[in-house]
């Protein structure tokens, strides 16, 4: 090649890696901006706590943020402890050539290849028709109870959803725990499960809350699997049973947007709606990078 | 008449110790006595297997897969192998200090205490006691005792190494293994670990593996050479440096090869 041509491949290659990168962030900053402009105007104290009136063109969201909330809180209750254990199996207890292990894993590789709606068609044909009637049928119940869309279904479906996220992050986390420390547990006559409580689990603690706060805002965000168990179109109550149906931020922002009867009195609403999920979803992973950083920093001040 | 014994009583013995890693021999048929109260130094060449032999004494090789062992290892005249003897227990009585400071991300008050809470001590008294008598014996205390709840972490690798030994002593084990204990300190700080394993004997027993041909020279009693894996030879410190029997002996004491 000619010192010319390999001096224009080079910038050709430069400046096309540069434009790339700077279309992502370009692509942010306009939604962020447009987000900020169409909303936050309209994000006021009332709105942030009122229920949606006159036919949703007026109003708040609190029940949807109400509702956004309790279905995490269920659903980060559902999914840490089996991700955790299903994490420490993998990694403390399955053998190195385990064939389970294998398995476990190339399911939750593919767990979450698995697209979102899918999810909510499990939710409903596991967790509601299976599930939620062999309850009902077992307690007795004469008329639906459990066999509806509710909330804990929905949070359920989104701890399936999320579980991938838990499992991959603690196992992570766990193999992070550096190997001198297990042994000198066990060299001081620790059992295996003494060193797992007293030393893994506090070295892994960090890493397993950023999957924690990784698996909420994934969680958070989602519609698709709520759909079909749990999320309600226009509900002012707020749920107050775990079979209660609950309105969404998520599920909220898509009726406004495609189900209104006019478009024009609903547009502000919809900015200020989808202002608020991307605040609390921004807010959600800025925890998670704020963990990481603190873990680190304290790996970084053990190495010398 | 009061009992002249010559020479003191084995503490631990390996008799013909053979251990694999996989189809790898690491030490073929090592028979080696550890006498009570005296420092027993390993030397030899990396790979010469007498890290593995230290670690076979106290079972650590245990939690590497795949090794397996023949021959026996006995301590107090029992095999350490002996189904009536839990390998927690073992640890007990054979505590470990490794050749990379290695202190628990907690305060330095737990980290000695570490080993006593796993063995169900609670009494909180009896905890500061023992853990003020386990730093005194490490020659740490003055250096720590305004601070015990300050991170370990925060010590120098000197005094990281000196409350690593601190916690081994706290569980008041019988036996003391040391991995090359001081490879990663400074000459001073080396020099303090030296002291201590001099004060430490007449407590316990110690073997200690270590590199550097001085350093043996300066703290055991005996000196066992190993070689590729197999025991050259045993003996007094000082015939061991001074009039070996074997020739790989007297070429690798000398520094001609290794």
């Amino acid at each position: 090649m000619k010192h010319t041509t390999r001096k224009a491949v080079g910038l050709a290659l430069t400046s096309l890696t540069g434009l790339a990168a700077f279309v992502i962030v370009a692509v942010i900053a306009i939604i962020l901006l447009d987000v900020v402009r169409g909303g936050a105007a309209n994000v006021s104290w009332a709105f942030l706590t009122q229920p949606p009136t006159d036919g949703m063109m007026g109003g708040g969201i609190f029940p949807a943020i109400f509702g956004t909330a309790a279905l995490t809180l269920l659903m980060t209750l559902a999914v840490m402890p089996v991700g955790v254990l299903t994490a420490l199996y993998l990694h403390e207890y399955a053998p190195p050539d385990s064939r389970m292990a294998r398995w476990v894993r190339v399911a939750v590789a593919n767990l979450a290849g698995v697209p979102s709606v899918v999810f909510g068609l499990f939710g409903l044909g596991f967790f509601i028709l299976f599930v939620g009637k062999g309850l009902d049928r077992a307690l007795g119940y004469e008329e639906m109870h459990w066999a509806q869309p509710g909330i804990l279904w929905a949070a359920l479906t989104l701890a399936v959803l999320t579980l991938p996220v838990v499992i991959v992050s603690t196992e992570e986390a766990l193999r992070a725990v550096p190997l001198d420390h297990r042994t000198a547990s066990l060299a001081l006559g620790a059992t295996q499960s003494q060193t797992l409580v007293r030393v893994v689990l506090p070295g892994a603690l960090p890493g397993i809350l950023t999957g924690a706060v990784l698996a909420i805002s994934r969680g958070a965000g989602e519609v698709a699997p709520i759909l079909f168990t749990g999320a309600a179109y226009f509900l002012p109550d707020l749920p107050t049973h775990l079979n209660s149906q609950f309105m969404h931020l998520g599920y909220h922002t898509y009726v406004l947007a495609t189900q209104s009867p006019d478009v024009e009195a609903t547009r502000p609403l919809l900015y200020a709606t989808v202002l608020v999920l991307l605040m609390l979803t921004f807010a959600l992973n800025l925890v998670a990078v704020i963990i990481r950083s603190r873990t680190r920093r304290k790996a970084a001040s053990a190495g010398h | 008449m009061p009992l002249q014994s010559p020479s003191p009583r084995n503490k631990m013995e390996a008799r013909e110790l053979t251990l694999r890693y996989g189809s790898k021999v690491a030490i073929r048929t090592i028979s080696l006595a550890i006498p009570e109260h005296q420092v027993t130094a390993l030397i030899g060449p990396s790979g010469c297997g007498k890290s593995t032999f230290l670690r076979s004494l106290n079972r650590m090789n245990d939690l590497i897969p795949g090794t397996h062992h023949t021959g026996t290892i006995l301590l107090d005249g029992t095999s350490i192998h002996d189904r009536a003897l839990d390998v927690v227990d073992l640890r007990r009585r054979v505590g470990m200090v490794f050749q990379k400071s290695n202190p628990f991300p907690k305060s330095i008050f737990e980290n000695v205490a570490y080993g006593l809470r796993v063995g169900g001590l609670k009494d909180k008294a009896a905890l500061s006691a023992r853990v003020e008598k386990s730093l005194r014996g490490a020659a740490l205390w003055d250096e720590v005792k305004d601070r015990l709840d300050e991170s370990a972490l925060g010590l120098s690798g000197g005094q990281q190494q000196r409350l690593c030994i601190a916690r081994a002593m706290a569980v008041e084990p019988e036996v003391l293994l040391m991995d090359e204990p001081a490879s990663a300190l400074d000459p001073i700080a080396t020099a303090k670990i030296e002291e201590l394993i001099h004060e430490l004997k007449s407590t316990y027993t110690i073997a200690i593996v270590t590199h550097n041909m001085q350093q043996a020279a300066r703290v055991s009693d005996r000196t066992a050479f190993f070689y590729m894996g197999e025991l050259v030879e045993c003996g007094p410190t000082e015939q061991i440096f001074t009039n070996p029997r074997e020739k790989r002996t007297e070429d690798y004491v000398t520094g001609k090869f290794g």
